[in-house]
């Protein structure tokens, strides 16, 4: 192509040619689809920005202020942040713990494995509806168990107390598989020899288990956590299936408030500043868990 | 666990208590997996029932009878056919147009010299971290002044690249010795011939895992076409399903059907070729 400059590498001039070209359609669409929206997002963000109207008044900060003062966003980034807390330990340790027990090669393992690792091929929202429809209060399942045992059943996703528990429930079904896989392929990296001589040293088996095991697979118990803590400021699919950020917000998220302020209300602009404060809050979960890498490699 | 496969040295450690440890931890992983599986058993066994059945008795597992009525009446209480064709089309279009173009430009990144092409490359891993969720907002602007909203080309072409794509790819060909495509150039073959009778066949796996993981993530997604579709006619499954399962008229079971019926291609795939879902998982770890 033109800019190709001056003489030097002459040779190669045939496909450096080429190259651009090849770059083309993903730089075409990356560039329109995924960095102008990042920076078009801040754009919005400060302009009274409405979906379906020509003329958007740049108006500073204000929709930061406005969210200060919001108490809808604040309840959601509360959800949001109760959801990520009760969910990335659990998720992490229980795929831990499965990955170990499953990492034998026998049939019954290799058996369960697919069976945990099902979930995560399953599309959410769908299985989001079956979650509905098992917790129902009138035509589930669990409430006629219950009431067989002399129980009154909860109405789970109309209480104000049990519907967000309950949506955290169904994120830790849907992904404690991925965990569990990439938690397996960290430990077949682990090698053998240093268990065997753990053993020797005399250490007890639950010295073995944190000085080697978890020590060993630390990256991918870090990459595992870091994604999960990603995967779960996002939470959109069950809430709005299950609950659709009821009953009285008590479950409404960051992206799905965002998704209601944008798409409901066509506040553009609104919802691209929450979109950004979501954005700020994943950015510096990832730095502190940069640290923690580096922090890690030192020792 | 069975002691005879042990090595002698641990062979001390199994003492009454490891032993009674042990099963008690097979039994919360047997517990766990019931639990996990319970939901997609439940769903097919629905399917299955009257919905007289479900209301009079909604605690029972096994139907009555197996009822196959809902899987007909599915087609005709829903657009599900064309729910059905969205979601092929969608998902099946964004991951064959994103094959293409995430190998060329996974060849460009490996194999070919032009200036800029460290910075190209970084730029691939920085929106490797970007979600989509946070883009959503200005990217449907776009779709909406392109005059996309409610078409396939405002579902397919936002998808029609990955990041992640571009860097799985990448990373299989820089693994493949130069000499192959040294020689092939010698003969006078061109770039693209290369790309495609060389490169393209060796990637043969890469290219299978990637496909996997494309269909699967598009197949699945429900922000994506909730957002850009808002009439029925348009509708994939999962967003289409759920619109529905808001609606009275719809039966449980046919509900269930639904999930069922858009649940099994992804469950075939997975019995027959489970490896490569994996992989692809796996693979999300390792970059």
């Amino acid at each position: 192509m033109t800019f190709v400059t001056a003489g030097h590498r002459p040779r190669r001039w045939a496909h450096a040619g080429s190259g651009p070209l090849f770059l083309l359609p993903s730089a075409l669409i990356i560039g329109v689809f995924v960095l102008y929206p990042i920076v078009q997002s801040l754009w919005m963000s400060l302009h009274d920005w409405s979906m379906f109207q020509i003329s958007h008044p740049f108006i500073g900060l204000a929709n930061y202020a406005e969210l200060i003062h919001d108490r809808r966003f604040w309840n959601a980034l509360l959800n949001t942040v109760i959801f990520t807390l009760a969910t990335v330990p659990v998720q992490v340790i229980v795929g831990l713990v499965l990955a170990i027990a499953l990492s034998r090669s026998t049939w019954w393992a290799v058996f369960l494995r697919s069976v945990y690792f099902f979930p995560v091929i399953s599309s959410f929202a769908t299985m989001a509806i079956v979650w509905r429809f098992l917790l129902s209060a009138d035509v589930g399942p669990t409430a006629s168990w219950l009431r067989a045992l002399g129980v009154t059943p909860l109405d789970w996703l109309h209480s104000t107390i049990w519907a967000l528990p309950a949506v955290i429930l169904v994120g830790l079904w849907k992904n404690i598989g991925f965990t569990m896989v990439i938690l397996l392929a960290a430990l077949q990296d682990v090698p053998e020899s240093l268990s065997e001589a753990a053993v020797l040293d005399g250490a007890t088996r639950w010295q073995r288990f944190i000085h080697v095991t978890v020590l060993s697979i630390r990256h991918a118990l870090l990459f595992t956590s870091v994604i999960a803590v990603i995967a779960s400021l996002q939470v959109f699919d069950q809430v709005y299936v299950m609950t659709r950020g009821g009953p009285l917000f008590h479950t409404e998220t960051l992206v799905t408030y965002m998704y209601e302020q944008g798409f409901t209300e066509y506040r553009s602009g609104y919802a691209a500043a929450i979109a950004w404060v979501l954005f700020i809050l994943i950015v510096l979960v990832s730095i502190v868990q940069l640290r923690l890498f580096r922090y890690s490699d030192v020792d | 666990m069975s002691t005879e496969r042990l090595p002698p040295y641990l062979l001390a450690e199994q003492t009454v208590l490891s032993r009674a440890l042990a099963i008690i931890a097979g039994a919360l992983v047997l517990l766990l997996a019931a639990f996990t599986v319970f939901p997609f058993v439940w769903m097919l066994l629905t399917s299955l029932r009257t919905q007289q059945e479900i209301f009079s008795n909604p605690g029972n597992l096994i139907p009555a009878a197996f009822n196959l009525d809902a899987y007909v009446k599915i087609w005709s209480e829903l657009p599900f056919a064309r729910l059905f064709v969205n979601s092929i089309v969608f998902a099946g279009g964004a991951t064959l147009i994103s094959l293409f173009f995430d190998s060329l430009a996974a060849y460009a990144l490996s194999r070919l010299d032009f200036p800029g092409r460290t910075v190209a490359f970084y730029i691939v891993l920085a929106t490797l971290m970007v979600p989509y969720q946070i883009t959503l907002i200005p990217v449907f602007q776009t779709v909406f002044d392109f005059h996309w909203l409610n078409t396939y080309q405002g579902l397919i072409v936002p998808r029609a690249t990955s990041a992640f794509g571009i860097f799985l790819l990448r990373q299989f060909f820089v693994t493949v010795p130069r000499d192959l495509d040294a020689a092939a150039r010698l003969d006078g073959a061109g770039e693209f011939r290369i790309y495609w009778s060389i490169m393209l066949p060796l990637a043969r796996p890469a290219l299978a895992t990637l496909a996997v993981f494309h269909f699967m993530y598009n197949w699945n997604d429900f922000l994506w076409p909730l957002v850009i579709t808002s009439s029925t006619d348009m509708r994939t499954l999962p967003a289409g399903l759920t619109l529905f399962s808001g609606q009275f008229v719809v039966e449980h079971a046919v509900l269930m059907a639904g999930a069922t019926i858009s649940l099994a291609p992804l469950a075939l795939a997975f019995f027959f070729a489970q490896r490569y879902f994996v992989q692809g998982i796996a693979t999300t770890g390792i970059k």
